[in-house]
């Protein structure tokens, strides 16, 4: 299968304030938050951003789905660039993360009618999906109840299928399984492997390593916004543990970076 | 691309008429306007008024025939005081209306009295305790009647004593100049207040809930977004800025109480009523554009808020400015400065002195800075630094 999403040398970078500075301890005014990265990831597959917390893993995904802009670098879309057509970008992908909230007065048939319409889904088509995935996460039962008064697996689970509510072809989640239940995040890691049946692609990113040996085809592991490793998974593992290989790994980099 | 505005429109009307507090706090300023005016209007009247029934209760010292049989004729006997002393304590303990205190001999001393005499005229000395509403009204009567008997006594010349009416204004006239000096500064101030109280809520407010970065992610064009959202807000705030002008209306009669006897409200013709709309229409865009976009530069709905304080003292000193200056501005340029452009509308409109080609250009100006800030408001909805703000 062809590659579907290239990152080239993607590198996007924050001003400090002079708070965050002092809080810091530190006197630089611009921190790198994603360095150069490159990867690449390919149709059918569920690639796995792995790394700590403050790695940049959100930032490249945020950059992926245009809700920011990079500094320099890019990255086609099936095709399409986050810097030059962000809208066609917008339109071929389905981004999850937690910081995207639904507006609490809406009830999920609404919020799915709504998003639908966004993205401009023929009424037919956005009611057999709206059945079908409703049905697959037990929303059916809570379609008229507002998201105010659902329970915040619900939420969770009416943001997913909201997100992917067009079908696109590349899914982003940012820590898909945070917060949930384990049957709930169950529910969900059996879904993005239902996708990955159906030929779409999968971006995740997590620091959970059983999340990543379960799922993942490939991985990439960030640290301090660098892509230090990517290749499949079993190749990253090289015979150990992910947890053991990625404190190898981490060992490693830390040590070039003192 | 029409669709997605009407989409963004939808929801937005879906969010405030679908939520029963939103429509109250929107309806509500009406209502209260129309109760706080009533009651006011009727507490003035109780504060100032006697009831008609009511008998003064009046004592005097020397009391002479002349006065008592003028005070007679008007209803007000008075009594003969014990004393000048226990009276003032009577009318001091509000147990006496008033104390009337003639000089010795005073129907013979004012027939005699010179004014060229150079001399004090004689004195009449009225107590009375302005603490008490019916001590001062009949202080007031008495007093008036004892200036009218003097008056009467030296008549050199009247002045309109005849029955012809003497006011040659029209009612549109007097309707006009009320209206014209009080509704611009009114209605500025219920638009405002409308779009302030709606603007923050759906722009600071979906930023501060992380709602609109949902939006955000998918194709839907970021002018389609702010011009969706100017729409709705501007039928909300419309909507509000109506509840309130109504309340108003209905309850301008009862607050200004006698004042408004001469003013009829069927004097406007249907187009000065169709200028009217167009003018407040355009200028609740202009409106709803400027709070937008401050409420996009606000973290929270509170900091939005308070952004808004100035622009509502700005448009509120502009609409006092329509009490002056006596009717619309006769100069264009008047009319090519926003929100400025719609109080001299508004006034030229209300006082019969509307400049067609002032109302044509406003109302195309609004149009101009609306786009405009469509424009400015779908670049900063691009912007991460404005919507990712921290």
């Amino acid at each position: 299968m062809g590659d579907i999403l290239e990152v080239q040398g993607l590198t996007k970078t924050f001003r400090l304030s002079a708070r965050q500075q002092k809080l810091e301890k530190t006197s630089e005014k611009v921190r790198t938050a994603v360095n150069q990265l490159s990867f690449t990831a390919r149709q059918g597959e569920i690639f796995g951003l792995l790394g700590p917390n403050g790695a940049g893993k959100t930032t490249t995904l945020r950059l992926l789905a245009t809700l920011i802009r990079p500094d320099s670098g890019d990255a086609l879309v099936d095709g399409a660039s986050v810097v030059r057509e962000p809208d066609k970008v917008r339109g071929r992908i389905g981004f999850l993360t937690s910081e995207l909230k639904l507006e609490d007065c809406f009830t999920p048939n609404y919020l799915f009618n709504f998003f639908a319409a966004l993205h401009k889904v023929a009424p037919e088509v956005r009611d057999q999906r709206r059945t079908a995935l409703f049905q697959r996460f037990g929303i059916d039962r809570f379609a008229e109840v507002k998201v105010a008064n659902l329970s915040t697996g619900m939420k969770q689970k009416v943001s997913l299928v909201v997100s992917i509510v067009h079908d696109p072809d590349i899914i982003i989640f940012d820590e898909p399984t945070n917060g949930l239940d384990v049957l709930t995040a169950r529910v969900v890691t059996d879904f993005l492997e239902q996708l990955r049946g159906e030929g779409k692609t999968i971006i995740v990113s997590t620091h959970i390593f059983s999340l990543i040996e379960k799922l993942c085809d490939r991985v990439g592991i960030i640290i301090s916004g660098r892509m230090t490793v990517c290749d499949t998974l079993e190749r990253v593992k090289d015979g150990m543990a992910l947890e053991d290989r990625f404190f190898e790994i981490y060992k490693e980099t830390a040590g070039d970076a003192e | 691309m029409k669709n997605s505005i009407f989409t963004i429109m939808r929801k937005e009307l879906a969010r405030f008429f679908g939520d029963r507090r939103m429509v109250v706090s929107i309806l509500l300023p009406g209502v209260l306007v129309y109760l706080m005016y009533s009651f006011m209007g009727s507490a003035m009247g109780d504060a100032f008024g006697v009831d008609e029934d009511y008998i003064p209760a009046i004592q005097a010292v020397r009391l002479p025939e002349s006065v008592e049989a003028l005070l007679g004729e008007a209803d007000l006997p008075a009594a003969e005081a014990s004393g000048a002393e226990a009276a003032k304590e009577a009318v001091a303990a509000q147990e006496l209306d008033l104390l009337l205190v003639f000089p010795e001999g005073f129907d013979g001393a004012v027939a005699e009295y010179d004014i060229r005499s150079g001399q004090s005229a004689p004195n009449v000395e009225v107590y009375y305790n302005s603490a008490s509403t019916n001590s001062t009204f009949v202080y007031r009567t008495v007093a008036a009647l004892l200036d009218a008997y003097e008056a009467q006594m030296v008549n050199k010349f009247d002045v309109n004593a005849g029955d012809a009416v003497y006011d040659l204004a029209t009612a549109e006239d007097t309707t006009g100049s009320f209206f014209a000096m009080l509704m611009p500064m009114l209605l500025m101030m219920f638009l405002y207040s409308g779009c302030a109280a709606v603007a923050p809520e759906s722009i600071a407010g979906e930023k501060e809930r992380g709602t609109i970065a949902t939006m955000l992610i998918t194709p839907i064009r970021r002018s389609d977004i702010a011009l969706g959202k100017i729409l709705a807000l501007a039928v909300i705030s419309t909507v509000s800025a109506a509840s309130s002008t109504i309340g108003t209306v209905l309850s301008l009669p009862k607050m200004m109480g006698g004042v408004t006897d001469g003013l009829k409200t069927d004097i406007y013709s249907v187009q000065d009523y169709l200028l009217l709309a167009a003018v407040i229409l355009s200028t609740v865009l202009v409106l709803v554009t400027l709070t937008s976009i401050l409420s996009a530069f606000a973290k929270t709905i509170k900091e939005a808020q308070t952004y808004a304080m100035p622009v509502m003292l700005l448009s509120m000193g502009l609409g006092i400015t329509g009490m002056f200056g006596g009717g619309a501005s006769q100069e264009l340029t008047a009319y090519c400065i926003p929100l400025y452009n719609c109080v001299q509308c508004m006034t030229g409109v209300f006082s019969f002195s509307t400049l067609p080609v002032g109302v044509g250009i406003t109302v195309g100006v609004n149009f101009l800075v609306t786009l405009l800030g469509v424009f400015v408001l779908a670049k900063m909805f691009n912007s991460e630094k404005i919507i990712f703000a921290r």
